[in-house]
């Protein structure tokens, strides 16, 4: 089926995130949209899918125009999608999600679940898949959840098959799977809209690439163009993609962590005996696919898990045991990997927010008054120092870009004398230029002689990073490796084996 | 710090035999210690001094004079009795030690006989030197649950659909009043019953709207909603309930019917086969809601918005129609809870008369996870604990009345606190869903 979008327009308010944007997509062929963080993708996707009604343009499919006023209209229409987070119901069945809003009953209303389950069986064969329709989703891997939406979409006939973001929680051979299988659909004469930020899958599965800027389409690309190519066109000017980085000049060790256990209330182990030591000026990466345990790992450091046993010892002192106060008095800085809901608030100013791991003592806090006076001289003085784009200091930090509230956080984290500095996720959802911004200070603040942790699921940033990696899978260290350690070897790690070569 | 998102990967691996890590929980030993001490100290130390001579009986009688079989009562000795379970309940206590220390789940079963235990010593001592009339003790526990009952299959329904219900209360107080003005007026209890439907979903249509549409507060919206029907139905009480009583507030009741045969099976028969309509009314609904709830697409869509209302909107489920709906439902069922008070129960209408029923059934649906059985089941638990009280006030027991007044919630406490611990409600409960 061929799909077509006319001039489609969606305004919120002020903003523009659709403007007039064109796009054709033929039967039997992948095509990319690909654009940063913001750029309006998802946004065009919602309104493909009957989310979100444009204000101008058409939806057309095979030449006839289409109106959609939810999602059932645009499924109906042959239009699948899997989505960025997915839409499946944690606690149903594999088979119930499928069936879900297209049930087939017995007499009775009883649901059919032997048609649901033929129906996973029959399209899992078709694409060699392994699927049990009985197991309940939250025990899934996410790279199997995946196919469960590709399933999903192909059992309700989908012709047109958006994929949004897919590749943001899988290991990068479950990526490569997933590109056979999009392949796999293209050669069936299924269109494919394949959405994404990341170029190097671009070029790998693309039959033509349209690039979208800040809400307008900005040029169309050939598969053959080269990396540097198609981010000046993404991002609007040559971009570097390689962080500037001289060889590090590790000193002693600075952080040991020994035996490592966390748990949670339910007792089930969430980081599993964990060791491995930190030097001064030296960027470890933790590496991995998400959820398997950094986050665990990052908050029981920062005192934030209760259920923790072994020993993390900063120059000598043990952290364990210690409030998140004392954590911080010991000079631990931390960048968390959610920076909306943990590591700002929203309603306050961004010189409030500047303070607020400084809010018992002085330099803002005298006798218990707030110095605002001094505060504002800080918060001026970081705000040109990290570049932070805002009408002032008295700005609500919920109004910034994400690219500005991480620039907060890392002014706030930065700016404390620190013997650890901690970054989790440091440039997710990030502009390509907050990334170099962000890469450059975690780089400076490595050469000032403090040890850098950074955990990423990124694997570029991964590797443009670090100067050891350590690749975590279900909650265990599956290996310590240097910072040039390829990638295939890097992507069997994450999927928790451990290759010969670093075996040895 | 917020959980990891529901899409991430499991990263969990359990406790295995190389892990160092085991769970201990010591709830359940304490507990059973707790009530074990309990039960020495009732038995033993206080023990009954106002009987005089040798080993004072309790007799249980388990038929009633119009039974077709007779069942010949039961006679039990105090000091017997109670010194075997009080040796029974401290060896589950200690099996539940030896359970922990190994970190295994003390099984529900243990608990539920460690339950049983406590009550026939308790029963046993308070009721010594009298008889139990057994099928009237059971009976009346069915009559107080019934409107417990309704009144939890409504919450589970629009809990499960993703909105709280806190105005049960209300609901089953509106449908207790519009049950006994129209079933005066008509002189028809089935006309009473229905109205009484549409009351419970009157007050939801107000819940609905406030909640669904305008995004207010759940919590609140029922809290209102509750001192807004017993101010109304108090008010319409005294203006014109009272100066009418004749019109406006003699219903007609629903006669008890017995069904044959079943009726005449022995216990049982008599407690659940010789009641009122709205009581089998009560039995299909059990059914119905939770057949509906698991093996229909209405169930599943139901469950589905309650669980992740935007996965059920991709899917092409409309989410706000598919709550308002099945919170109407909801009320209607409560509502038809609430008639039994004025059609079944009482025969006429009383301020206040549901007195907090509404809650200890919003009690019932989170002890009984969003379970229409398992809610069921705790809803009888309360009207048992209810009804046991007022049964041996009547038989004179040496507990203060106002000790056994608190039983129920004490009960209640127990249940919910002891018993249920994390316990995982629908995903979205609460939430309004909003829209780009």
């Amino acid at each position: 089926m061929k799909l077509e979008l006319r001039g489609i327009t969606k305004r919120f308010g002020a903003l523009v995130a659709n403007d007039h944007i064109d796009l054709a997509v033929e039967p039997g062929e992948i095509h990319c949209l690909l654009g940063e963080n913001g750029a309006g993708k998802s946004t065009l996707m919602n309104v493909l899918y009957g989310l979100y009604q444009a204000d101008e343009g058409q939806i057309l499919l095979d030449d006839a125009v289409q109106s959609f006023s939810g999602p059932g209209d645009a499924m109906s229409a042959g239009i699948g999608m899997v989505h960025q987070h997915f839409m499946l119901i944690p606690v149903f069945t594999v088979a119930e999600n499928v069936m879900l809003g297209n049930e087939s009953t017995k007499p009775g209303g009883l649901l059919d679940l032997e048609e649901a389950r033929s129906k996973v069986e029959e399209i899992s064969a078709r694409f060699g898949f392994d699927i049990d329709p009985d197991a309940r989703i939250e025990d899934l891997p996410v790279g199997v959840q995946q196919r469960v939406e590709i399933i999903k979409a192909l059992s309700r006939n989908a012709n047109v098959l958006v994929f949004d973001e897919p590749t943001a929680v899988l290991t990068p051979q479950e990526t490569d799977e997933l590109m056979a299988i999009m392949r796999q659909l293209r050669d069936e004469g299924t269109s494919i809209v394949f959405i994404t930020h990341k170029l190097r899958e671009v070029r790998e599965v693309a039959d033509r690439i349209t690039v979208i800027r800040l809400g307008k389409v900005v040029g169309e690309a050939a598969p053959t163009a080269t990396n540097a190519e198609l981010a000046s066109l993404m991002v609007g000017r040559a971009v570097d993609l390689t962080v500037d980085k001289g060889p590090a000049a590790p000193g002693d060790d600075a952080l040991v962590v020994r035996d490592l256990t966390v748990t949670d209330l339910r007792g089930q182990v969430l980081v599993d005996g964990v060791s491995f030591s930190l030097r001064r000026g030296e960027i470890l990466a933790i590496a991995g696919v998400q959820g398997n345990g950094q986050t665990e790992l990052t908050e029981a450091i920062m005192g934030l898990q209760h259920r923790v046993h072994g020993s993390i010892s900063l120059d000598g002192e043990e952290l364990i045991g210690r409030s998140t106060r004392g954590v911080l008095d010991a000079g631990v800085g931390f960048v968390p990997e959610d920076r909306k809901e943990d590591g700002l608030i929203a309603e306050m100013t961004i010189a409030e927010n500047l303070m607020l791991d400084r809010s018992t003592s002085e330099p803002f806090v005298k006798r218990g008054t707030l110095q605002l006076a001094d505060l504002a001289r800080f918060a001026e003085e970081k705000v040109r120092e990290f570049d932070v784009r805002a009408q002032g200091i008295a700005t609500r930090v919920g109004r910034l870009s994400g690219g500005n509230q991480q620039k907060v956080v890392l002014a706030r984290e930065l700016s404390r004398d620190l013997r650890l500095f901690i970054a989790a996720q440091p440039t997710r959802g990030l502009d390509v230029g907050s990334i170099e911004f962000v890469h450059k200070r975690i780089v400076e603040t490595r050469d000032s002689g403090v040890p850098v942790i950074v955990v990423s699921t990124e694997l570029d940033e991964v590797v443009a990073l670090a100067d050891r990696i350590a690749v975590m899978y279900r909650g265990r260290i599956v290996g310590i490796v240097p910072g040039d350690t390829p990638r295939a070897t890097l992507g069997l790690m994450m999927a928790g084996e451990t290759p010969a070569e670093v075996a040895a | 710090m917020t959980a990891a998102p529901a899409t991430t990967a499991p990263s969990t691996t359990t406790a295995s035999g190389a892990s160092p890590i085991t769970v201990r929980s010591w709830k359940a030993p304490i507990g059973f210690a707790i009530f074990t001490a309990i039960a020495i100290l009732l038995f033993f130390v206080v023990g009954r001094p106002d009987l005089e001579g040798g080993n004072p009986t309790t007799t249980y009688r388990l038929s009633e004079a119009r039974d077709a079989i007779q069942l010949p009562p039961l006679t039990l000795g105090l000091a017997e009795t109670t010194i075997v379970v009080v040796l029974l309940m401290a060896a589950a206590t200690v099996g539940t030690v030896l359970l922990s220390r190994a970190s295994v789940r003390v099984p529900l079963w243990l608990t539920t006989v460690f339950a049983v235990l406590f009550l026939v010593g308790f029963l046993t001592w308070a009721a010594a030197g009298a008889t139990v009339p057994m099928i009237g003790l059971l009976a009346g526990a069915l009559t107080v649950s019934t409107p417990l009952i309704f009144g939890s299959l409504g919450g589970v329904i629009s809990e499960r659909v993703g909105v709280v219900n806190i105005a049960i209360e209300a609901q089953l107080l509106g449908g207790a009043f519009m049950a006994a003005m129209l079933g005066s007026l008509t002189g028809s209890p089935y006309v009473g019953l229905l109205g009484a439907m549409v009351a419970g979903a009157l007050v939801s249509v107000v819940l609905a709207a406030f909640a669904i549409k305008y995004f207010v507060d759940q919590v609140i919206v029922g809290v209102v909603l509750n001192v807004l029907v017993l101010g109304l139905t108090s008010f319409l009480y005294s203006t014109v309930m009272v100066p009418n009583a004749e019109t406006f507030n003699s219903p007609v009741k629903f006669e008890r019917i017995a069904i044959p045969l079943l009726s005449e099976i022995p216990v049982l028969g008599p407690i659940l086969f010789r009641q009122t309509v709205i009581v089998y009314l009560m039995y299909i609904a059990i059914f119905l809601v939770w057949f509906g709830l698991f093996k229909t697409r209405w169930g599943l869509r139901l469950r589905a918005v309650g669980e992740h209302p935007t996965a059920a909107d991709t899917v092409g489920i409309n989410v706000r129609a598919t709550r308002f709906w099945n919170v109407l439902l909801a009320g209607a069922i409560v509502g038809g809870g609430g008639a039994f008070f004025t059609l079944a129960a009482v025969g006429s209408f009383g301020k206040d008369m549901t007195n907090g029923a509404g809650f200890i059934a919003l009690a019932a649906v989170i002890f009984g996870r969003w379970d229409p059985i398992r809610a069921t089941l705790a809803a009888l638990l309360f009207g048992f604990a209810t009804n046991l009280q007022s049964t041996l006030s009547i038989v004179g027991s040496p507990v203060p009345s106002e000790f056994m007044l608190m039983l129920p919630y004490v009960v209640t406490i127990v249940a919910v606190a002891g018993f249920v611990g994390l316990s995982r409600p629908p995903a979205a409960s609460g939430k309004p869903y909003m829209k780009a």
